[in-house]
């Protein structure tokens, strides 16, 4: 079988970073797989770990040439191969909306033909929490959203949803799938020296649109990035300033103020 | 375009939940801005009480469709997909939960619109423009829809719930499900994370997050737990790190907590982490990233490392 997961390398901005216009000078960002998608490449390693018939387990991202530091150290945690999706119009376009990231990930999705595709419930740099769903009802199979424990059967795969307030439903869904993978569902892996040393044999093949089959228009997107600015605070919290002696002196008072310590 | 908007209510084992009300809100602002009415559906289970609560100030029509009874994404789809049709409005709303990510991808996708997920402010001249949270809400972004229609899933909290009695006109609206369509089967629920402490119940609590850095440094936050007579709780990291047990979970899929104090260790203040912990009376949060959200719904704070503070807090008190 084969078992599909899509991954991002995701920036996450620094302390005391600036704006300049609509973006983030590079000096203030730092890049690092997507936390959510290490969860789902763990879970896709353990099937081809776990299953007696073979499985292949192929990473795909969509993502600029230095992402591959970052793919490698997938595939040094177990994955088989990886596939890149990027070419120069995609470096211009910029920003791409998760429509349009389902659109290339199922334009590779549908080439590779897996039996199931693993993705992070959402990527921690613009949140968006909508490329897993999309991309399965591109591919036009079943999916689950928000899973924290699955069964892979024959045919269907029973998953477990995390829903608010600690609840959880209990779904089957008939393979093939799309299943967006949340965060505590297993323990993810570092990678061992071994796996660092076999990744760099192990193949990134990048993929442009024209291999992909795909018309440059589909990265036309019609959302428009008009802002970006630090959010304004709605709370103005007094702020304790000075070493740790004296600050902690302050939250002693504003503690005991509240009836901490009191007998 | 009609200028109409769309919003699909959520509801959960026989209760309508709270945003399905913010949701209303939502609606009604961008329709008054539109010019349209506020259609709000609403499937399965018991559609006609449902319809009876969603019946207040603002909302021109409520369309129930008797179909299953809990949520079920391929129904769900479905049926938002065929009513979307029928009406043709200018939005279509649904709530930013997890059942709100488990289908309104796909029915964007389904009708070929836009989708803008997480919006914390909607605005309308002559196209949407939605505000939504980048890098864990360290940064916020405004995004222009340029066609219509489009599809815009809302942030629970932002908005607030909409009351006083209305009088939509109820429509029943059919639907012919293609069952060979459904690719899943509902099986039931389960409750998860109950343990031996109720951290709902504790007057003050000291919540530790990623920033705690080791397994071995939460002994060092339960010291000054102990010191405080307090609860220890955590986020989420923390607990998928297995270094407390799910039960002390604060947040959205964690247990909601309302204490006297509620002292935020390390905590960065995700969206998550927030819904579970801002009705606290007092908040106070130490890190050392001044920028960090936390200090957003905080009224004390220190910007320095736990690491220095912790252990002078705990000869204070110990
Ligand atoms: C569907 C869904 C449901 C979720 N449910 C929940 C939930 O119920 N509860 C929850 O908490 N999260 C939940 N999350 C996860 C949430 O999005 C965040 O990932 C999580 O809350 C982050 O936890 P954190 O603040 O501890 O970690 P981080 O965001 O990594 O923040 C760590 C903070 O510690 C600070 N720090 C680091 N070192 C120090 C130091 N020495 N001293 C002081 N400060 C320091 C850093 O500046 C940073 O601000 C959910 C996510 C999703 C998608």
């Amino acid at each position: 079988m084969k078992v599909l997961v899509t991954v991002k390398e995701v920036a996450s901005v620094a302390d005391d970073f600036e704006i300049e216009e609509l973006a983030i000078p590079e000096t203030y960002l730092e890049y690092d797989l997507n936390e959510w998608d290490d969860y789902a490449v763990e879970a896709a390693v353990r099937i081809a770990e776990d299953r007696d018939e073979a499985v292949e387990v192929v990473a795909v991202t969509v993502g600029p040439e230095r992402s591959e530091e970052t793919i490698r150290r997938v595939l040094a945690k177990g994955v088989d191969r990886a596939i890149r999706v990027w070419d120069d119009r995609l470096a211009e376009a910029g920003v791409t909306d998760p429509t349009t990231t389902a659109r290339l990930l199922a334009a590779v999705a549908e080439r590779e033909d897996p039996d199931l595709v693993l993705s992070g419930v959402q990527a921690s740099d613009d949140g968006y929490g909508a490329t897993g769903v999309a991309l399965a009802e591109r591919l036009d199979v079943g999916w689950a959203a928000v899973v924290n424990d699955f069964d892979l059967g024959d045919g269907e795969v029973d998953v477990r949803r995390e829903l608010e307030g600690g609840v959880e439903e209990l779904t089957t869904v008939s393979l093939p799938a799309v299943l967006t993978i949340q965060t505590g569902i297993n323990d993810p892996r570092y990678a061992s020296l071994r796996g660092i040393r076999q990744a760099q044999k192990k193949e990134i093949a990048v993929r442009t649109l024209a291999d992909l089959g795909l018309d440059p228009s589909i990265l036309d997107s019609d959302l428009i990035l008009r802002e970006v600015a630090k959010p304004e605070a709605d709370a103005d919290p007094t702020i304790f300033e000075g070493g740790p002696t004296e600050t902690a002196a302050d939250l002693e008072t504003v503690l005991r103020d509240a009836g901490v310590g009191a007998e | 375009m009609s200028g109409d908007v769309l919003a699909v209510a959520e509801h959960r084992r026989g209760d309508l939940r709270p945003v399905s009300y913010e949701l209303v809100s939502a609606g009604r602002e961008l329709a008054d801005a539109t010019g349209g009415d506020l259609h709000v559906a609403v499937g399965g289970g018991d559609v006609e009480t449902f319809a009876d609560h969603l019946a207040v100030e603002g909302v021109d029509v409520v369309h129930t469709v008797a179909e299953g009874e809990e949520f079920n994404h391929d129904v769900c789809a479905a049926v938002t997909t065929a009513l979307f049709e029928s009406l043709a409005p200018t939005a279509l709303l649904v709530p930013h939960s997890v059942n709100g990510l488990d289908y309104a991808p796909a029915v964007a996708t389904r009708l070929s619109i836009p989708l803008v997920t997480d919006a914390v402010a909607i605005d309308y001249d002559d196209g949407v423009t939605a505000v939504r949270e980048t890098y864990g809400s360290k940064v916020e972004a405004t995004v222009e829809v340029e066609t219509e229609p489009v599809a815009l899933t809302i942030r629970g909290g932002e908005w607030p719930a909409a009351e006083g009695n209305g009088d939509p006109g109820i429509e029943p609206f059919d639907v012919d499900l293609d069952e060979s369509a459904l690719r899943s089967q509902v099986r039931g629920f389960e409750e998860v994370g109950t343990g031996d402490v109720d951290i709902s119940e504790a007057d003050f609590v000291v919540a530790v997050g990623r920033g705690i850095d080791d397994e071995e440094n939460v002994d060092l936050a339960e010291e000054l737990a102990d010191a405080l007579d307090a609860t220890l709780a955590a986020s989420r990291p923390v607990v998928d790190n297995g270094w407390l047990p799910k039960n002390r979970q604060v947040g959205q899929s964690g247990t909601v907590v309302t204490p006297d104090v509620y002292l935020a260790l390390g905590i960065s203040g995700a969206v998550q982490h927030v819904a579970g912990m801002k009705g606290s009376e007092t908040i106070i949060a130490v890190n050392t990233d001044p920028d960090a959200p936390i200090f957003d719904v905080a009224d004390y704070g220190v910007v320095g490392d736990l690491f220095e503070v912790v252990p002078e807090l705990i000869e204070r008190f110990g």
